[in-house]
């Protein structure tokens, strides 16, 4: 990890848990406000001394990036719940369930987890096992299942951290 | 009915119909692993255009933010649960009936 420093990472955090309580509360009085600014204080610290605020629960060097990811991937879950509705509503439904085995390119746990996570999201497609870099995926069709089989969205998530050529 | 709220039925009922068919497919595929993706259906568009027609519907403001935030985890929380589900279905033994699985 070349760019990680707890320093960035405590005040990025602080300041995201700043905009959610005022997000959530939204009332400009001094006590509010006073204990919203000890509460987020005490959560910074309390999540430093867990050990638990790095680029893995905090993405900071990708968070750009995957929100260009995000709409990427909403296009993809219209796609393929459009495919979903029309196999549900169709009189004769056109499902040929199966497993499939693919090998995934993301180098890194956290790169796992969004493409898990995106497969999951995907109607049609749903990762059932991740064993190293195989995942276990279940879809409903061969036309749901080609997307992960081609790797699409594998490809298309930011690096988080340098991809092996 | 300003242009807005018309939006907001619009939103508001095209969420109710996914609903609608979200349930119909989870009654009508067979077995656990297909009825999953009907349920996936339900999990991500029906709420979606749900969450997208209650913004429309209140004027622009912390309300707004309060509802995009519910997407949000709903986006972290479902697939988790959905994986859950799956992997525990697999870990138990379940297996596709049908022919065709290239395991």
């Amino acid at each position: 990890m070349a760019s990680f420093s707890p320093m960035k990472h405590a005040i990025s955090l602080g300041v995201l848990l700043a905009l959610l309580w005022w997000c959530l509360s939204g009332y400009p009085k001094p006590l509010l406000l006073g204990l919203g600014l000890g509460s987020v204080l005490f959560t910074v610290w309390f999540a430093h001394r867990l050990d638990v605020v790095d680029h893995e629960s905090h993405p900071l060097h990708i968070s750009g990036a995957l929100l260009a990811y995000w709409g990427r991937l909403t296009l993809e879950i219209v796609r393929s719940s459009a495919q979903v509705i029309g196999m549900i509503l169709s009189p004769k439904p056109a499902i040929a369930p199966y497993f499939l085995r693919v090998k995934v390119g993301q180098p890194s746990d956290l790169g796992k987890v969004i493409l898990g996570n995106s497969i999951t999201l995907t109607p049609g497609t749903v990762t059932v096992l991740v064993n190293g870099d195989e995942f276990l995926v279940h879809a409903l069709s061969p036309a749901s299942g080609n997307g992960v089989r081609d790797g699409e969205l594998d490809r298309l998530i930011p690096d988080d951290c340098e991809r092996p050529a | 009915m300003s242009l807005a709220h018309l939006f907001s039925t619009v939103l508001l009922g095209t969420g109710a119909a996914m609903l609608i068919i979200g349930s119909v497919g989870i009654n009508r595929f067979p077995h656990f692993y297909s009825r999953l993706h009907a349920a996936g259906v339900v999990d991500t568009v029906a709420a979606g255009l749900f969450l997208a027609g209650l913004a429309l519907y209140f004027d622009p403001g912390l309300v707004t933010v309060k509802l995009l935030l519910v997407f949000v985890f709903l986006l972290f929380t479902s697939p988790t649960a959905c994986h859950a589900l799956a992997r525990a279905a697999y870990s138990s033994g379940l297996r596709e009936p049908a022919a065709g699985d290239d395991r």
